[in-house]
């Protein structure tokens, strides 16, 4: 077992950093899922304008800080707008049910995906992390690419960051009411409105920083907006709706099988991780840490 | 509040009221089969006297569009009449498309019988997918049905020795319509095999649509709640027709198979899914003739458009999606002649 482990630990580690990279996609798609009910599918686009942004502001060559932590800032605001302007056009039909929203949002994405490969190409393009972090560190024998443990750290900061925001603060809570029951907390005279386009706001930010976050590690190239997409779809189901410890939990959970799938059995990889989100969903079929309504 | 409250049902129960309105008239069933029926008639004798005036090529343009459109309309059964919306019916599509090549592979290409192991293949896919998937419901049933498509997209690119890979499936035999027989090689005879097998599945899906179990299938789609408290069990409703759906889905693979011979992942990939969804969308939810014409403009724009446009096809598609959303809400179908005229047209 302890050889096992010490075999494994690099490509835990890995699964760690993935989760965090996860998670940054899944808090927003939960959220957004939660509180307005929209599947957004445009998210994964999100992340990869982060990535593309990572690419035109840091590049591959080594770079500062500095500018990496512009390049995160660049990330946050395009983000927000990106995500208030999302926000605005589904607004308009949000009565017309879940399916018209999805597929709004899916010609949105793949105007966007067009638009990145106008401007980018099809090549990937790879980012290369700040010259500080360059470097690998030593962990129990094993040396690991410092940039990955800071990616980690970050992570750790965003979710305690954002548990704060939703479990201790006012508009933390009235989100939280939100996802359970929307009407109500309108009927209690909170404009719902200003409160969803900042939910959609903050949760396309997070994305576009996870997208600058992750463009060391996962490059940026087409496709890979759908893939994490979708894998961050499936760290919602797992982790259940509106939740930010359900998005947390969900992602490492996931990290850790696309991680070790991958490095172990290649060829099963992808079924591991669909196979955990249909063993979750038969035992608890509204996710691990599920809060406010189920499916 | 910046606006009225309103309930996702509202749209569900508009369409309620029309049927309700529809049913009330008398002749609902003599219009059906005086105004309907010649203009159904007509459209099949000029789909079926295609070969004769055109040239092979658009004969298999349209072979191609005829299965798409079988999708289209197996789509349209679950997300209109059903209001169960899926994100992945590309998965039955491809599987059945798979079993179907290699059905044609290894036993034999004589049409029948790869047909019905790609109708076998999807029910099978259905009901694995339809026992987790059908108890949800909204947003939770597309991101499901879309996670498992995408989990069969990448089985179809890793099994290698099964499906061929990233590379697909290839040499899939010329289909025979004997056994043991000739192949048919012309495109205006496979064109007709396609058109008859797609015509036997619509009159099928129409059939289903209209029967009594059609009408539990809107029941629920515009109010389950009730449809349970009248004592039916939504979840047999509901995942019968997701296995219906499926299997049509299939069968709509293996008429695909007949044409194209050969079989990728991209085939069962999440933009077969989108584009089949958007078909059913512009063509009108709940018709399922609507979904057969939004077929034939989405594929039309896609593939003869698109390529004209110099690789920006898929801006093409987001925009159409977009303005489909914001201007069509109800598809052709809901594009209505005026009811004066409608009235004056009966009363003459």
């Amino acid at each position: 077992m302890l050889g096992w482990l010490d075999s494994n630990l690099v490509t835990m580690i890995d699964g760690v950093a993935f989760g965090v990279l996860l998670f940054t996609i899944a808090l927003g798609l939960s959220l957004v899922f939660g509180v307005m009910d929209v599947l957004n599918l445009a998210h994964g686009a999100l992340y990869l304008g982060g990535a593309y942004l990572a690419v035109s502001i840091v590049g591959d060559g080594g770079s500062s800080v500095l500018v990496f932590v512009l390049a995160l800032l660049a990330a946050l605001a395009v983000g927000a707008l990106a995500g208030a302007g999302l926000s605005l056009v589904t607004r308009p039909i949000a009565h017309r049910g879940h399916l018209d929203q999805a597929l709004l949002t899916l010609g949105i994405a793949f105007v966007a995906a067009d638009l990145f490969s106008e401007l980018y190409g099809n090549d990937v393009k790879s980012v290369r992390a700040p010259a500080a972090f360059g470097g690998s560190t030593s962990i129990l024998g094993s040396t690991y690419p410092t940039y990955r443990l800071v990616v980690i750290a970050v992570g750790l900061v965003l979710a305690v960051g954002a548990w704060y925001v939703i479990e201790r603060t006012r508009v933390g809570s009235l989100v939280q009411a939100s996802v359970a029951d929307a009407q109500m907390v309108r009927a209690l005279g909170v404009n719902t409105t200003y409160l969803m386009t900042g939910v959609f706001a903050a949760g396309a930010a997070l994305a576009a920083f996870g997208g600058v976050l992750g463009a060391p590690i996962l490059s940026a190239s087409p496709g890979l907006d759908t893939r994490v997409l979708i894998l961050g779809l499936v760290v919602v189901v797992i982790g259940g709706l509106g939740s930010v410890s359900g998005a947390l939990v969900g992602a490492l959970l996931i990290g850790q099988v696309e991680a070790l799938g991958v490095s172990l059995v290649p060829t099963y990889a992808s079924f591991l991780t669909f196979g955990t989100m249909a063993l979750v969903l038969l035992l608890r079929p509204s996710g691990i840490l599920a809060s406010g309504r189920a499916a | 509040m910046t606006r009225p409250m309103t309930t996702p049902s509202s749209r569900g129960s508009d369409m309620a009221v029309d049927e309700v309105v529809a049913a009330g008239r008398p002749s609902s069933r003599g219009v059906f089969l005086t105004r309907h029926l010649p203009i159904g008639a007509a459209i099949v004798l000029a789909l079926f006297a295609v070969p004769f005036f055109a040239p092979a090529d658009l004969a298999n343009a349209l072979t191609r569009i005829l299965a798409l459109a079988l999708l289209a309309v197996s789509l349209d059964l679950l997300v209109g009449v059903s209001g169960l919306p899926s994100l992945g019916h590309a998965a039955p599509f491809g599987v059945g498309a798979y079993a179907a090549g290699i059905t044609a592979k290894e036993v034999t290409p004589f049409a029948p019988v790869p047909l019905l192991a790609a109708v076998v293949a999807g029910a099978v896919l259905s009901v694995l997918v339809g026992l987790v998937v059908v108890r949800t419901k909204g947003t939770y049933l597309l991101m499901l049905t879309l996670a498992v498509a995408e989990l069969v997209h990448v089985l179809a690119g890793r099994w290698t020795a099964v499906t061929g890979g990233t590379n697909g499936l290839v040499g899939i035999p010329a289909m025979t319509l004997v056994p043991g027989g000739e192949p048919v090689r012309l495109a205006g005879i496979r064109y007709w095999y396609v058109l008859a097998v797609a015509l036997l599945f619509f009159v099928l899906l129409v059939v289903v649509s209209r029967s009594a179990f059609g009408r539990s299938l809107r029941g629920i789609r515009d109010n389950e709640q009730r449809m349970s408290s009248l004592g039916y069990s939504t979840f047999r409703v509901k995942f019968t027709v997701f296995v219906i759906a499926g299997a049509v889905a299939g069968a709509a693979g293996s008429l695909y198979v007949v044409q194209s011979r050969f079989v990728s992942p991209t085939d069962l990939g999440f933009e077969v899914s989108a584009l089949a969804l958007l078909a059913v969308v512009i063509g009108g939810r709940g018709s399922l003739w609507g979904a057969v014409l939004g077929t034939a403009l989405v594929f039309y724009l896609r593939d003869e458009i698109g390529p004209l446009l110099g690789g920006r096809g898929g801006l093409l598609m987001g925009a159409v999606f977009i303005a489909a959303v914001y201007l069509l809400p109800r598809g052709f179908a809901g594009i209505r002649v005026p009811r004066r005229f409608h009235r004056r047209q009966e009363a003459s």
